[in-house]
């Protein structure tokens, strides 16, 4: 038995006469797993942060003696300086731009999933999904430049001057939509493939066509991916700022013409906190209402997403 | 026959017991009908994708050069007096026509300014062309419609603005890159821009992506199947959902307002007198920061989820602890995939908007920013603030800026793509 080193092995007049290969305490290690757990408990302080920050400030709003929590949710009239805090015309114009997106979206990308899913050759795939994922990750203030100074033109031009104004939600929403597309082709697309191929083989064995395939059983079984796809493109919607910002209107406008300038939830707040604003102001605190309303909003959305994604993943797996 | 076949559709048809094969291939024709006119419904809708994409491509090319109609105070072609024309001029020639149109005190200015010595024939020509030539830009055409449309601009041209010059401009130049901010198209550039987009995303780097790799390691590596895990897992995928402008007005409150001594640097004293507040670089890199980081940890844990277990087990029968596991075996193989996702967010933080307008971009500055104190304004904002503007030329102007941040996001990608070609390993 080697002895060269006590500290290693118990003394031998001990009871218990074996090797000690008990880890050594290891100080710096401990030190970084300290570090690796903060970082990982960061996440929570954001949420913390938000939550606390965008509540503090809200709360301030909604204690301020000239609002009332009524008047909030039920008003049709958002006017800072006259002390009129309604919510319902920017809610009004968010809803409608996401509408507008959603139906450019939705039936478009399902289409074009299927299509990359069931029809098309892996090397046409192969070349048209990052194309499309190109298109997701432009700029949105990209996009905002193209809806003012392409889109609304266009409509313009085919609907005539008078009906269409220069700041509108039909643009915006229409290239939120185009936006949107490639968030929910993908995602069908990976939700469809991930359908297991038996089930396409045993309808053909049916002697299905490759229509009847796709959508009455690839989609059926992917159908809790494609909610899911959509659930988060609506909240992506909901929570789209630059576009809205920028080709939608400023001014909010309790409207439910599409073709009229309106101001969305995310609109107002580019809009205020662009120019000079004073800390707690009434004006100040009430951003932070509407941030903290689109939060909720986008947050229970997206819960509601995993929960479809995690069922989902239990099927197939 | 052919009346059968009109009826093919109907299925309880008398003729069902007689015709029963006749009943099934008639059905079937209206099915594979059917299946063909959807498949072209698919492929036009997979076609309406990418001439979206192509369209938004072209528009903006097209907006980056054109005619433009341009009125001078005093045309350069008098100023030149039938000699060569001015931008052939040197240095010499050109400065007794800026002393000759300028006020004495403007030229002592001009002269304290940027010394005579110091300046490049192209200077020169800049001084005479904007302080006596004073070109101003009227209208401006697209691309397609100069080459196709000439004549009718050039009548547009001669009724509206009869003294103007009609000259083709291209507004994406060298000049533009190098130029900084300016109330004028004609001069306006966008090195403040990308200088403060530069300062913000090297703020994003050194923030997230150590802290991103930290926490991908701690869920991967070490946290154990519990609650408390479970929930930062939670946490963290929440929080990759939230909109980015919510991301702005955390960084408005904890940033700029709650942390101003720091994000200011009065703390240090080295901050920006002049305005003193939290609205500086630190402020946008470290809300977009946050804006990244459940991204950076979400593909980081990709990434280091890819490494096979093998290679742990033999690390930890080699007789090696936790963490030299982790640094010289799992990071070393998770390294390109975690690089790749990290370009991939910061990226996304490049192009981000309206989260910098939330916590307080400059609407103007016209000085580079010179520490991470400073005022600051981003490619992004620069396009956002250019795109609100009535007038023409800023339209592209800001088509150009877009140009220019597509092409940065264009090699940020492709420096991502390539990492990942070059170093990812298939286990």
């Amino acid at each position: 038995m080697l002895e060269t080193n006590p500290r290693e092995f118990s003394p031998t007049t001990d009871e218990n006469e074996y090797l000690d290969l008990k880890s050594r305490p290891r100080i710096h290690e401990t030190i970084i797993k300290g570090f690796l757990i903060f970082s990982g408990v960061f996440s929570i302080l954001t949420t913390i942060g938000i939550v606390l920050f965008l509540g503090q400030e809200a709360l301030r709003f909604f204690t301020d003696p000239q609002v009332s929590l009524v008047e909030f949710f039920t008003g049709t009239v958002w006017q800072p300086q006259i002390y009129r805090f309604g919510i319902l015309p920017l809610l009004s114009a968010t809803i409608m731009s996401s509408l507008i997106a959603m139906c450019v979206a939705i039936p478009l990308g399902l289409c074009v999933a299927i299509y990359l899913s069931e029809y098309a050759s892996p090397r046409f795939r192969g070349i048209i999904k990052p194309a499309l994922e190109i298109l997701a990750g432009i700029p949105t203030v990209v996009l905002g430049f193209f809806a003012l100074t392409f889109m609304t033109p266009l409509l313009r031009s085919i609907l005539g001057n008078d009906t269409v104004q220069i700041y509108n939600v039909f643009s915006a929403g229409i290239v939120m939509g185009i936006l949107i597309l490639p968030l929910i082709s993908s995602m069908t697309e990976d939700a469809l493939h991930a359908v297991p191929s038996s089930l396409r083989e045993g309808a053909y064995g049916l002697g299905a066509t490759r229509l009847e395939v796709s959508t009455q059983v690839v989609v059926p079984a992917a159908i809790s991916g494609i909610a899911a796809a959509i659930i988060l493109g609506v909240s992506r919607a909901i929570g789209e700022a630059m576009i809205v910002a920028i080709a939608a209107g400023a001014g909010p406008n309790f409207t439910i013409n599409p073709f009229e300038a309106a101001e969305t939830m995310t609109g107002h707040i580019v809009r205020i906190s662009g120019g000079d604003i004073s800390y707690d102001s009434l004006d100040y605190n009430s951003l932070f209402a509407i941030a903290l309303m689109l939060f909720i909003f986008t947050l229970i959305l997206n819960i509601i997403s995993q929960r479809i994604i995690r069922r989902f993943r239990e099927e197939y797996e | 026959m052919k009346d059968q076949r009109d009826r093919g559709n109907q299925y309880f048809s008398p003729r069902l017991d007689q015709a029963a094969p006749d009943l099934f291939k008639d059905n079937l024709g209206s099915r594979h009908r059917r299946g063909s006119i959807w498949k072209v419904v698919f492929q036009i809708s997979t076609v309406i994708g990418i001439i979206a994409l192509a369209t938004l491509i072209l528009k903006i090319f097209n907006d980056t050069m054109g005619y433009a109609a341009i009125e001078y105070k005093q045309p350069p072609s008098t100023l030149a007096a039938g000699e060569t024309s001015l931008d052939l001029m040197t240095c010499d020639q050109l400065w007794p026509i800026l002393a000759a149109n300028v006020s004495a005190n403007r030229l002592r200015t001009i002269e304290r300014d940027t010394p005579r010595e110091s300046l490049s024939q192209q200077d020169c020509y800049n001084l005479v062309l904007y302080e006596v030539a004073e070109p101003k830009a009227k209208q401006t055409w697209s691309l397609l419609a100069s080459i196709f449309n000439f004549e009718e601009i050039q009548a547009i041209v001669d009724e509206k603005y009869p003294e103007g010059d009609l000259e083709f401009k291209v507004w994406l130049n060298k000049s533009f890159i190098v130029s900084p901010q300016s109330d004028d198209p004609l001069r306006a550039g966008i090195k403040t821009a990308i200088l403060g987009s530069l300062f913000i995303i090297v703020i994003v780097i050194l923030f997230s992506f150590p802290i991103g790799v930290a926490a991908s390691i701690y869920l991967e590596e070490y946290a154990t199947q519990n609650r408390f895990n479970r929930i930062i897992q939670t946490n963290i995928n929440n929080l990759a959902g939230v909109p980015s402008i919510i991301y702005g007005m955390l960084g408005l409150a904890v940033f700029v307002r709650f942390l101003e001594p720091i994000t200011s640097g009065t703390l240090f004293g080295i901050g920006d007198p002049t305005t003193a507040n939290g609205r500086t670089i630190l402020s946008a890199g470290l809300t977009l920061s946050l804006l990244i980081l459940p991204v950076v940890i979400i593909n980081g844990q990709e990434a280091i989820r890819a490494v096979p277990n093998s290679l742990r087990q033999a690390s930890y029968g080699m007789g090696a602890s936790k963490w030299q596991t982790v640094w010289s075996h799992v990071l070393p193989n998770a390294l390109p995939g975690i690089l790749t996702g990290t370009i991939l967010a910061v990226s996304r933080a490049f192009g981000e908007t309206a989260p910098l307008v939330v916590v307080g971009a400059a609407t103007f500055i016209t000085f580079s920013p010179e520490n991470i104190f400073s005022k600051f304004t981003s490619v992004p904002i620069q396009i956002y603030q250019w795109t609100a503007r009535p007038q023409d030329a800023f339209q592209n102007i800001a088509a150009a800026a877009i140009i220019v941040l597509l092409i940065l996001l264009l090699v940020l990608n492709a420096t991502a793509v390539l990492l990942r070609n070059r170093y990812s390993r298939r286990w």
